[in-house]
């Protein structure tokens, strides 16, 4: 169940949207979002768990201050996804925990 | 590096006029913004606002359209998506743009990141669900999203009744308001009514706001002691306190608000002085009447140089453009004081008025100064209460070494939404006055960039 939802009554029904990938799950978003509106419209609870105690977290001030909204963009992590506006095709992927650099040491 | 006379940052209502009056008067003008669209906050996404939008929002949203348009028609270099992460005192500015860094630099710099919402650190408070009333705001102006469920408002001051007011007329259902205004902060603000009576529009609109709230059956409860978000994964309850009695809402949908602050890291990481605002609890530049802060060439205006609201931040900015061309020689001094004469009036009316509203809605102790050692403070490095003042029980005596101790303010919004708090408890603990406690010193980058972004700004 989603926090949010459209105001339909005072957006244009013949509004523009965008095809983009939240956690592996594709979703048709209105083109006027940023990531994290857009990640809130779609009814995730939690777009990160803390590096420290591993607790959920979710978009918090909306306007780029509180860093909880950090995400992975493209492959590139720790974007602020309130100051990210959606794209087509775009694939965001959620921060869990630490950052690991098993990753990138298996690649080399 | 490029010559610009004056690069702008932040295109909120005292960004856009600054560049708007720098370059009437002849100023090459560069504004960077780190928004898709400009307006700031305040006239966030207004370009694009349906008209029906735009009535939802109220006269106060749509009046930023005149102050846009204008610097669409000027020649205003405009960035949008523009993120600064470094300030230097040469005026060296450090851009993130489209995934790209560079540097540019300007003979004058006027910061005008505005203002931040005051942190509101009470149980719970890093629980999904669990956000700002200003983010309600944002996602109703810059994507028309509402509240699915009920929501609960908790706080205090203007935003947060307006926001009440905002979701009134888009349908939204409001389970409570939670109003933490104390009485004795009635009694000690109306001395002051003359002076917001200077600007009467002010507390006649706010009147009307409360009396709309009051009318749609919104449950206000009034003069509450006490928070807390209650959840494991999520929000599921508010418990608030209300003359010693903690009562209980579900709930999936908490916003909270206690006022602004202003958004100091740009001017703290250029090494402006600031200083300790008793009146608004929060750090302000030190300025001169003008904008000017202590380093040469660098400025500030609107919100960002102390909280006066958007009017004023206006009224700031241009008074910072005109001292700018006198600065560079494109108006004399004469010209530049007969032109802000009217400006600086207005401003002090709108300050009068001001200190009405700082002392009405200051906020409690209690929800500044965290009483519960569990609470968590520095959200980033989830930090509680307790273990920064047992830092202050080993000696700490500001918030630098209280961050090498507990790394309280070391996450990714480095200090942003701890930084108040964290200063408030070691001058609590200690027992001395804020400003000797001191703030975090702040290093650049302000933004996330990768190292190689970093490289090839550099080269």
């Amino acid at each position: 169940m989603s926090l949010f939802q459209t105001l339909t009554d005072v957006q244009p029904s013949a509004q523009a949207s965008v095809q983009i990938t939240l956690q592996d799950q594709v979703h048709q978003v209105p083109a006027n979002l940023n990531v994290a509106a857009a990640l809130l419209l779609c009814g995730y609870s939690q777009c990160r768990s803390t590096p420290v105690s591993g607790a959920p977290r979710a978009p918090y001030c909306m306007m780029g201050v509180c860093f909880d909204c950090l995400v992975e963009i493209d492959g590139v992590p720790n974007q602020q996804a309130c100051l990210t506006p959606v794209r087509e095709g775009m694939v965001v992927r959620w921060q869990d925990g630490k950052a690991s650099l098993d990753q990138l040491e298996a690649e080399l | 590096m490029s010559g610009h006379d004056l690069a702008v940052i932040g295109a909120g209502p005292a960004g856009l006029s600054a560049a708007v009056q720098a370059a009437e008067l002849g100023l090459k003008v560069v504004l960077l913004d780190e928004q898709a669209s400009p307006g700031g906050q305040i006239y966030r996404a207004l370009e694009q606002a349906s008209p029906a939008l735009q009535a939802m929002l109220g006269p106060d949203y749509s009046y930023g359209a005149q102050l846009l348009g204008t610097m669409r028609q000027s020649p205003v270099d405009y960035r949008a998506g523009a993120s600064v992460w470094q300030l230097n005192r040469e005026r060296e500015i450090g851009l993130l743009q489209a995934g790209k860094a560079q540097f540019i630099s300007a003979a004058r710099v006027l910061i005008a990141g505005g203002a931040q919402e005051r942190p509101f650190p009470i149980p719970g408070w890093t629980l999904p669900g669990v956000m700002s009333a200003g983010a309600g705001q944002i996602l109703l102006k810059g994507g028309a999203l509402k509240p699915a469920q009920a929501v609960v408002l908790a706080g205090c001051g203007p935003l947060l009744y307006l926001l009440a007011w905002q979701y009134l007329q888009a349908g939204v259902r409001i389970a409570a308001l939670l109003d933490t205004t104390p009485k004795a902060n009635y009694r000690a603000a109306a001395p002051l009514l003359p002076g917001a009576l200077g600007l009467p529009g002010y507390l006649r609109k706010g009147l009307r706001m409360l009396r709309a709230i009051r009318r749609a059956g919104v449950p206000v409860h009034k003069h509450v002691t006490g928070l807390r978000a209650l959840g494991s994964t999520r929000l599921e309850a508010v418990e608030y306190q209300q003359q010693e009695r903690w009562q209980r809402l579900d709930t999936s949908l908490l916003l909270l608000h206690q006022g602004v602050v202003p958004n100091v890291q740009m001017s703290r990481v250029a090494g402006c002085g600031h200083d300790w605002n008793e009146n608004q609890l929060c750090w302000t530049p030190t300025l001169d009447e003008w904008g000017n802060t202590d380093i040469d060439g660098i400025m500030v205006a609107g919100d960002n140089g102390g909280i006066l609201g958007a009017r004023a931040a206006e009224l700031s900015g241009r008074l910072a453009a005109l001292e700018s061309a006198s600065q560079l020689q494109r108006i004399d001094q004469a010209e530049r004081d007969r032109r802000a004469a009217p400006l600086h009036k207005q401003l002090q009316r709108e300050r009068k008025a001001r200190r009405f509203l700082d002392v009405l809605y200051r906020p409690l102790p209690q929800f500044r100064i965290p009483a519960d050692d569990a609470t968590l403070v520095c959200r980033c490095e989830e930090v509680s209460a307790g273990e920064i003042r047992r830092t202050v029980e080993l000696g700490c005596l500001g918030p630098n070494q209280t961050k090498s101790f507990c790394r309280a303010g070391m996450g990714p919004c480095q200090g942003r939404m701890c930084g108040l708090t964290v200063a408030e408890i070691i001058a609590q603990q200690r027992g001395v006055p804020v400003a000797e406690v001191g703030y975090y010193r702040l290093r650049a980058p302000l933004k996330p960039i990768t190292l190689g972004q970093l490289a090839d700004a550099a080269e």
